[in-house]
């Protein structure tokens, strides 16, 4: 009698986690899986694992990554006199491959006394030093030369500091990550820290990784910036999103970035 | 924003050689399904509705696209290289207009 009891708890604790394996394991990324051992480093992964084959291959050939099309007219736009001042983007900074390079892995950063990220740096450069109208967030001028800034660092490691100056910034990012909003009363947290690799519907969540951004976006059919993504996210759990560039979203994006420290940039990424 | 297509072929070849096209064309391709938030009003459908590719005018390639198609549409496809000459490549656009690009590869 002892031992068939023993033999139905050991069945039973069996059987159960064996159902605790499935859930996990319900379509969870391939860790090992040859082609993405690029895109994880340490216990980080970026999106690129979520994606279909399919859609690395778009991201992977940058001719056939239509994030591209916008590259190609901002680095038109980069040698275009815009503004009053008569002056380009390369009349300060030279040529955008070299004055560029690396320079986005480090953003947002403090300067002149706030955070800022690369889109504001661009407006700010666009009123201040070219006497120009600022872009739009999500114009498609803003959006191509944010892309082709951040690429010049593609492959880099993603650096932020969120020590000294950015300390406070840090930590309003990360409160906002951690704090439940909207009516289906989720943080940022309960997807992207408790649930990366399950599902949420029909979709593999990831780790919610920004080291791809502006990215394509199949679903958008364009190119998108981060903040964007931000305001689907929290469209999606019912909350009231903050407008792109606001200082709310620009901690979050400092927090969301430091959590990706060391992750290559992808910029101009592809993503479903 | 008009943003160029892009064409990508080798710009010499082996004779007999098979070499790879590809084109992205970047387009909204409104389906004309989709309703004006404002208004209410339906979008009228706009998209490229067949794409071609002609080389020293004679066809090589040639699809009719319809409106399940995504926004900025890529083809690539694969060719002998059989002589020297120039590719053309069409895309007509709904209410006809029709944009072109031209591309010359030299066969040895």
């Amino acid at each position: 009698m002892k031992m068939i009891k023993t033999i139905q708890v050991l069945g039973g604790a069996l059987g159960l986690s064996f159902a605790l394996v499935n859930i996990a394991g319900a379509g969870e990324p391939d860790l090992n899986d040859p082609r993405v051992q690029e895109y994880i480093v340490g216990d980080k992964w970026s999106g690129y694992l979520v994606n279909e084959n399919e859609t690395r291959d778009m991201q992977d050939d940058d001719f056939q990554n239509p994030a591209f099309l916008w590259v190609e007219q901002a680095q038109d736009q980069w040698s275009a006199i815009e503004g009053l001042s008569g002056k380009t983007c390369q009349s300060c900074h030279g040529h955008v491959d070299r004055s560029m390079k690396g320079v986005s892995t480090t953003y947002p950063k403090v300067k002149r006394g706030k955070l800022i990220t690369v889109e504001h740096q661009i407006n700010y450069c666009l009123t201040e030093r070219m006497k120009a109208e600022p872009w739009k967030w999500e114009s498609d001028k803003m959006l191509g030369m944010s892309a082709l800034v951040r690429n010049q660092s593609r492959d880099m490691p993603v650096n932020v500091k969120i020590d000294g100056e950015a300390k406070p910034y840090y930590e309003k990012g990360r409160e906002f990550y951690f704090k439940r909003r909207g009516a289906l009363d989720l943080a940022c947290t309960h997807c992207h820290v408790d649930n990366p690799g399950n599902k949420v519907r029909s979709e593999v969540l990831s780790l919610g990784m920004p080291n791809g951004f502006p990215t394509y976006r199949l679903k958008w059919q364009k190119l998108g910036s981060l903040h964007r993504r931000f305001r689907g996210c929290n469209k999606n759990i019912r909350a009231e999103p903050y407008k792109q560039g606001t200082p709310e979203y620009t901690a979050l994006e400092l927090y969301v970035m430091w959590r990706a420290n060391g992750l290559p940039v992808e910029s101009p990424s592809v993503r479903k | 924003m008009a943003k160029k297509p892009r064409v990508k072929v080798p710009k010499s070849a082996k004779k007999g050689e098979i070499i790879q096209v590809k084109t992205l064309f970047s387009h909204k391709m409104e389906t004309g399904l989709r309703k004006d938030k404002k208004t209410g009003k339906l979008i009228p459908r706009k998209i490229i509705n067949k794409f071609e590719c002609l080389f020293n005018g004679k066809p090589v390639f040639s699809a009719d696209i319809h409106p399940a198609v995504a926004a900025n549409p890529y083809f690539a496809f694969n060719c002998r290289a059989e002589e020297s000459g120039a590719f053309e490549f069409k895309w007509h656009e709904d209410g006809g207009k029709v944009i072109t690009a031209k591309r010359e590869m030299k066969v040895s």
